[in-house]
């Protein structure tokens, strides 16, 4: 049963999901590609790339693409698909509602106690190592292929590795606009 | 008035979604002028501590908010609505564009074009591993904590999962025995 499988493995990535969009794009990648190879690594970082440039918030876009992806990719047809990336967004969207509400009616006051932030504390450096190996990853063949079995695409994947982590990191350029740039240097050079 | 307001917050948080470009931190001046300073649903006080809290806990950012909000106003069904009105023009944009695009997918152009981005997007994911890096105030003895998270998810397959709960474990238990063992 797909859709309870999809509900579950949403559900998990909404209560485990620190640390904003990023973080929780590491969830997604381990519980989608490596563990239920839903997707491939390479159709995965497709869905980043498009939920970075659609408007709302990185873990919506991305969890409503691969509730669709995953369904589609099981073989079932469009409307299957959709009810997929409902119940993908719904599931991760859930846990989130039912905390905050809880939240807000009673654990309000604990919220600012040293020992709950001395957990917080505790996250925050995992957190940025599960981002560290989402990157590491998606550094794979899928993305970059090889220098034995395409030397050209792998030195322009690359050079625009290096080019974008360049823009957006010390020229402060606009992701977006930067995604743009490297797809047309992919319609050029990798063509 | 009273049943208008679950209209007037889904269409607030509504607007906020489509708005945001980027998610989550981009997130934040657009809501406080919508919700502190035109509507006037929660002081500025209290939006820098929903601020905080919805940061520190898990899922996303923007819902956190936005179900804070709601439930601020008309308790459980108000945080529904706002947060359907959050996640739904995500929903629907990225629901569009996935079945326009599943027919292109193939198209050897639009693959050139993936191809190109596909590098990008590694370093998009990159560069916010040593901000949030930054943010976290890692130093020499801290460091080798996102290391070893790092490869323990890359190299041994660990589910990200089990790091969390460890991390939270770990700093629950610093918390409770060494800190005060400290000052």
């Amino acid at each position: 049963m797909i859709y309870l499988s999809l509900f579950f493995t949403f559900f998990k990535i909404g209560l485990f999901g620190f640390g904003g969009g990023y973080g929780m794009l590491s969830l997604i990648q381990h519980e989608t590609v490596e563990s239920h190879h839903w997707l491939s690594t390479s159709e995965f970082t497709d869905i980043v790339a498009i939920s970075q440039m659609t408007p709302g918030p990185i873990g919506i876009n991305s969890a409503t693409y691969c509730g669709y992806t995953a369904i589609h990719n099981a073989g079932y047809g469009e409307m299957m698909a959709v009810l997929g990336s409902a119940t993908a967004t719904f599931a991760l969207v859930l846990p989130s509602l039912v905390l905050m509400i809880l939240i807000s009616r009673m654990f309000m006051k604990y919220m600012n106690t040293p020992l709950v932030q001395s957990i917080f504390k505790g996250l925050r450096p995992a957190v940025v190592g599960l981002l560290a190996a989402a990157t590491l990853l998606l550094c794979n063949k899928e993305n970059f292929s090889t220098p034995m079995e395409n030397p050209w695409q792998f030195f322009i994947s690359c050079a625009l590795l290096v080019a974008t982590a360049f823009g957006t990191g010390y020229l402060k350029i606009n992701p977006i606009r930067m995604i743009c740039y490297a797809g047309f240097a992919g319609l050029i050079l990798l063509y | 008035m009273q049943n208008n307001i679950y209209w007037d917050s889904f269409k607030t948080f509504f607007k906020i979604g489509i708005f945001t470009l980027g998610g989550g931190y981009a997130m934040i001046p657009l809501i406080e002028e919508e919700v502190v300073n035109k509507k006037q649903w929660v002081s500025k006080d209290e939006m820098l501590d929903l601020i905080a809290i919805a940061q520190s806990c898990p899922g996303v950012f923007a819902i956190n908010i936005a179900t804070f909000i709601g439930y601020r106003l008309r308790k459980t069904r108000g945080a529904i609505a706002t947060t359907i009105g959050t996640a739904l023009p995500s929903f629907l944009i990225i629901l569009a564009i996935a079945i326009f695009f599943s027919q292109f997918k193939d198209n050897p152009y639009v693959a050139a074009i993936f191809r190109g981005i596909r590098p990008a997007v590694v370093a998009l994911i990159a560069v916010p591993t040593f901000r949030l890096g930054q943010r976290a105030k890692l130093n020499w003895y801290t460091i080798w904590i996102p290391i070893v998270c790092a490869l323990a998810i890359w190299a041994l397959g660990v589910s990200p999962i089990y790091i969390i709960i460890i991390a939270g474990l770990a700093g629950y238990l610093y918390g409770m025995f060494i800190k005060p063992t400290e000052s």
